[in-house]
């Protein structure tokens, strides 16, 4: 296996450093070191050096609909933006609720080899809210399912939530939950507020998210297990998780990139790029969950990748589908809302994006230091140019980037998957 | 003007004049034994209709025709909701078939918008109502009739809007395209505005519409010049927005006790179709105050004034050089 040295990298974006990667871990770290005989030099300039970046929550759409997107190319996209684990959403077709389609998804992001790919495992029977999925077989399967999620669903009956709390206190699991209040969201389409009711657009209100991650984390409470909250959206949750945390009680949360940045005054548009689930919410809302982030509230950053086909998008706003790209943006975009404003340190951003992500779906290999010894999963990150997004240059499928034409801050220069290139010179390998 | 007509909104109030004043030179067309003005002759006016709206369809396909224009009436009944052709689609080959202007009724609010900025077609796009968004042309032609009975003056010899007219607008809001464009051309002519509805069928939000609401109809009456009645749809009670159909009417129709309460002048007016005995009774919509018919055939004007405004320049039309009979 060839090695690396990363001449110039600052670790956390501190002092720089040479870094030098063999055999899959940080073999030496420290100023000026010598390449050996066959190792490969990779010049940082100056860049921000990361351990690579862990997605919680990632839509790959294999199996069912390879025509938005691949665990081939939804992991090249993942590389290309810095991370190298991601955890696969259930709502697949068929749905990952058995042994066999997480051991498929699995063994598919194996083959792939841009990142690793963790499955998640569906809390109930296709998705349906009915019966539980058997979450012990995936725990157990080669797979090692640690998180359940009906995401793009809520689990909204409160008995099959309590169950499946308890359920998966067996095996260390973890239910990620999508809080969204179903009668509450009948047809919902943005935020309700002041706009919604100008646009004519129904609205999907704060309280029906909050509601639920409200119960959830009393039940949570109640049998004493783990819950993870999802792309939480409204300043409301960011209280109710505040709280939950404050009792001492095992809740996390994440927030989507597009939730620290977008507002729903892009509804106005009613271009259907914006259209997302959880919707875009107020700018009040935004600077809430950027607060959040910023004291440790919410624990993490995840993309709630979406692809979705170009007609899915390219039609009228009720008839278009819900989400947006988020992969190959997210560091960018976390850099723009919470690096440049003053909100997070980059070793922040590292415990956002990397370390508490590993932590939560008890992912072994990642979000561990910079150190010798520990495993070369990196990321290079040059914070110091800009780019104007462009749709068409991604290694995704599917071309629904909310942020085309944005300026957006930062390039990832090259990606290290156990001491394996798996970007470099911002290119996937 | 704008090149299209999407929400009451785009209208500034010297836009909102123009299409009044035109709308009055244009109705007294409907006097005169031929019907007919050369203004649109050539130009192609397509009438999309992905829902089912009789009366609007056919009040702009008169409108059209008074002005000579070529119309096509495609009922696409099939949106791409339903897994039929999709509205990009059927844009391109309306687009393709050279149409100037696209008159579309869509049931998602905003399909009027995307066909205007995605450039899919060139054609001016007039929305003919979208969703529980906005029904434009509804709103010009309400306000023509509350014009010709109440501006300062009378039947618009002044010109001029509304300044100071106090117009009610009841029931089911939430919902109402037909709310919404009015809220927002009733202010630009300058009428101060009230919304009477349940709670329940007042959008969030709508503090911020810089008119009144009020969930007493019997105290907004007596000070109204005009009272639109908003059509409520029956299903609207399973989904709990209120408890009977007899309920709501109690509180909220207008029936002859209330007809009552309103000044002598005042209008009453519906933007049809009405559902008798629910929010209006029928001796009301018959009586002499209402001016739920008058609507009808201001809507074909107003329609013209607005096709003509978009198609043929934005200066007032000559009635004195046609020769009608000669353009078909």
């Amino acid at each position: 296996m060839t090695s690396y040295l990363i001449k110039n990298a600052r670790p956390y974006g501190g002092e720089p450093t040479d870094v030098l990667v063999r055999d899959g871990v940080v073999a030496e770290l420290g100023a000026s070191l010598t390449p050996e005989e066959g190792t490969e030099v990779v010049d940082a300039g100056g860049a921000v050096l990361l351990p690579g970046l862990v997605d919680l929550h990632t839509h790959l759409r294999e199996p069912g609909r390879e025509d938005a997107e691949t665990v081939d190319t939804g992991t090249r996209a993942a590389a290309q933006g810095g991370f190298t684990a991601v955890h696969a959403m259930a709502n697949t077709d068929p749905v990952a609720d058995t042994a066999g389609v997480v051991e498929q998804v699995w063994r598919l992001g194996r083959e792939a080899g841009h990142c690793d790919v963790y499955p998640v495992g569906a809390v109930t029977v296709g998705l349906a809210g009915e019966q539980l999925a058997e979450l012990g077989a995936m725990a157990d399967s080669a797979a090692r399912v640690r998180v359940f999620s009906d995401d793009g669903k809520c689990v909204s009956d409160a008995v099959l939530m309590r169950r499946a709390l308890e359920y998966v206190k067996a095996f260390d699991g973890v239910i990620a939950q999508h809080a969204q209040e179903p009668r509450l969201t009948e047809g919902a389409q943005m935020n309700e507020g002041d706009l919604s009711g100008r646009l004519g657009l129904r609205g999907w209100p704060a309280v029906a998210e909050e509601a639920i991650i409200a119960r959830d984390c009393l039940l949570t409470a109640h049998v004493g297990s783990r819950l993870h909250v999802c792309h939480l959206s409204t300043a409301g949750s960011v209280d109710l998780v505040r709280w939950a945390k404050s009792n001492g009680w095992n809740v996390t949360a994440e927030v989507t990139p597009h939730h620290l940045l977008l507002t729903d005054d892009l509804a106005a548009t009613y271009d259907p790029i914006f259209k997302v689930n959880p919707p875009l919410r107020t700018a009040a809302d935004v600077e809430a969950v950027r607060a959040g982030l910023a004291d440790g509230t919410i624990d993490v950053v995840a993309t709630d990748h979406a692809p979705h086909p170009h007609e899915d998008k390219d039609c009228e706003w009720s008839a278009a589908a819900f989400g947006m790209l988020g992969l190959e943006t997210a560091l960018s975009v976390v850099q723009h809302t919470m690096v440049d404003t003053g909100l997070l340190t980059w070793e922040q951003v590292a415990d956002r994006m990397s370390v508490r992500p590993a932590e939560i779906g008890r992912v072994a290999d990642h979000g561990r230091p910079i150190a010798v010894g520990e495993p070369a999963n990196l990321v290079v990150f040059d914070a110091s140019v800009t780019r104007v997004v462009d749709p068409t240059e991604t290694a995704s499928l599917s071309r629904n980037n909310p942020y085309a034409g944005r300026e957006l801050p930062g390039r990832v220069v090259a990606t290290f998957l156990r001491g394996r290139p798996t970007v470099l010179d911002g290119k996937v390998l | 003007m704008n090149r299209h007509l999407l929400s009451a909104g785009d209208l500034t109030r010297d836009d909102a004049e123009l299409v009044l004043r035109t709308a009055e030179e244009l109705r007294s067309l409907a006097d005169r034994p031929i019907k007919k003005l050369p203004a649109l002759r050539g130009r192609t006016v397509v009438n999309l209709f992905f829902e089912d709206s009789t009366r609007t369809r056919i009040s702009f396909e008169a409108a059209a025709k008074r002005l000579s224009a070529d119309v096509i009436n495609f009922a696409a009944k099939g949106s791409s909701l339903s897994k039929g052709e999709s509205l990009k689609d059927t844009a391109l080959t309306l687009e393709a078939m050279g149409a100037d202007a696209i008159v579309v009724r869509h049931s998602a609010s905003g399909a009027p918008h995307r066909l205007a900025h995605t450039g899919w077609t060139r054609s001016s796009v007039i929305n003919a109502g979208d969703g529980t968004h906005e029904h434009p042309t509804q709103a010009l032609l309400d306000a023509f009739t509350m014009w010709r009975h109440l501006a300062p003056g009378g039947a618009g010899k002044s010109g001029g809007g509304l300044d100071g007219r106090r117009i009610a607008v009841v029931g089911d809001v939430l919902h109402s395209r037909v709310a919404r464009s009015n809220a927002l051309l009733l202010r630009t002519l300058g009428a101060e505005v009230t919304l009477v509805a349940p709670p329940t069928l007042l959008p969030v939000g709508v503090e911020g519409w810089d008119v009144e609401t009020s969930y007493d109809l019997d105290s907004v009456l007596p000070k109204a010049d005009a009272v639109m009645m908003l059509r409520v749809q029956r299903e609207r009670m399973s989904d709990a927005y209120f408890p009977t159909v007899r309920e709501y009417s109690r509180r909220y129709g207008l029936d002859s006790r209330r007809m009552g309460l309103l000044q002598e002048h005042a209008l009453v007016m519906h933007p049809g179709p009405m559902v008798r005995g629910m929010e209006i009774t029928a001796d009301v919509a018959d009586s002499s105050r209402s001016v739920i018919v008058e609507q009808v055939t201001n809507g074909v004007a107003v329609r013209m004034a607005v096709l003509y405004l978009l198609l043929a320049g934005s200066s007032e039309p000559t009635l004195t050089t046609s020769d009608p009979g000669a353009s078909e």
